[in-house]
């Protein structure tokens, strides 16, 4: 049964990554439509950001001073002047380790 | 003009940053699987057939948790929904492709694969051979998530929990769109999406991760029309 079921989602999310590649063509959206396109990464990611930093493992909303906010902050800001990936994982992680285990242990 | 094989290898380069999160959660979610009572082969299947990062681990939450596989199978449906969107963006640059070539590439579609190779897409249009960037951060994400599934499901959890590394998969979002901060729309659309995402976090089967997207584009639309 497991086994059914995971054949069938996994030709579901193929079906979702293969339907717009294979049978969207360009002359079929419109120009309007490219455009509103063009937001998709700002439309989509922060749907995966928000929920993991402001929502905790049980389905309620953290506390203010929750240290996942503060490693957010820290990684949006060196990721913006650094531009650099690594750097932005980094530094969220260890201003985030630094706050579970050094401030609040 | 780049050759097939430099695009391939930039793809690689180009994703490979994000692999320092990436891999502790794919060793996360193999030891949460086998955790949760699931036969190993099982889980590790999920990493072939389904090949979508969170969804697996929510699949299997969903039947541990007791949902019918009906539940299960919709919701990993829903949260990977969000490649139409992908696919409907990459659709412009590899039109030209063959159909088999376009079937096959598909699979290879991951979300921080999209991200960056739209980036290089959208800087290099006129290079003929776009598609093998696409591949180059496919087959690296593919290689890296077996590899780290497996042996989360051969090891266990041996990365302590303490350390709370599933915090690295939004940390590698916001290093994909920390550069829009810059333009004001995207900020707009960025925000309106992450709250509608929390407002709509209990909606059934997960469908907050298509919900605010939807809404988001939405209010894209709006700030488009608005700029006119």
């Amino acid at each position: 049964m497991s086994w059914l079921s995971i054949i069938i989602a996994g030709i579901l999310t193929y079906f979702t990554r293969m339907t717009m590649i294979a049978l969207i063509n360009r002359d079929m959206l419109g120009d309007r439509i490219k455009a509103v396109l063009e937001y998709v990464p700002s439309a989509v990611f922060p749907a995966i950001i928000f929920p993991a930093i402001f929502i905790n493992d049980y389905g309620s909303f953290v506390e203010i001073n929750d240290p996942k906010i503060f490693g957010a902050i820290v990684a949006i800001i060196v990721g913006y002047f650094s531009k650099n990936i690594i750097a932005t994982i980094i530094t969220g992680l260890i201003s985030y380790w630094f706050l579970i285990f050094v401030i609040f242990n | 003009m780049l050759s097939k094989k430099q695009l391939f290898t930039k793809g690689m380069l180009d994703i490979s940053p994000h692999m320092l999160s990436v891999i502790p959660f794919g060793i996360i979610c193999g030891a949460i699987g086998v955790e949760l009572g699931f036969n190993p082969y099982l889980v590790y299947a999920m990493s072939i057939i389904i090949f979508g990062g969170a969804s697996q681990i929510v699949f299997l939450q969903l039947l541990s948790g007791g949902a019918s596989s009906l539940v299960a199978v919709t919701s990993v449906g829903i949260i990977n929904s969000r490649h139409l969107l992908y696919g409907a963006v990459l659709s412009e640059y590899l039109e030209k492709l063959s159909f088999i070539k376009k079937l096959l590439i598909s699979y290879f579609v991951v979300d921080q694969g999209f991200s960056e190779s739209n980036k290089f897409f959208k800087k290099n249009k006129t290079e003929q051979h776009l598609h093998y960037h696409l591949i180059g951060t496919g087959c690296t994400m593919w290689v890296c998530w077996q590899i780290a599934t497996l042996s989360g499901i051969i090891l266990g959890s041996f990365v302590p929990e303490e350390l709370g590394l599933k915090f690295a998969i939004p940390l590698t979002f916001i290093a994909i769109v920390v550069q829009d901060l810059k333009k004001i729309d995207h900020v707009i659309v960025m925000i309106t999406c992450g709250l509608s995402s929390l407002l709509f976090f209990d909606a059934p089967f997960k469908s907050y991760i298509i919900i605010s997207p939807i809404i988001a584009l939405f209010v894209a639309s709006l700030i488009l029309r608005l700029k006119k």
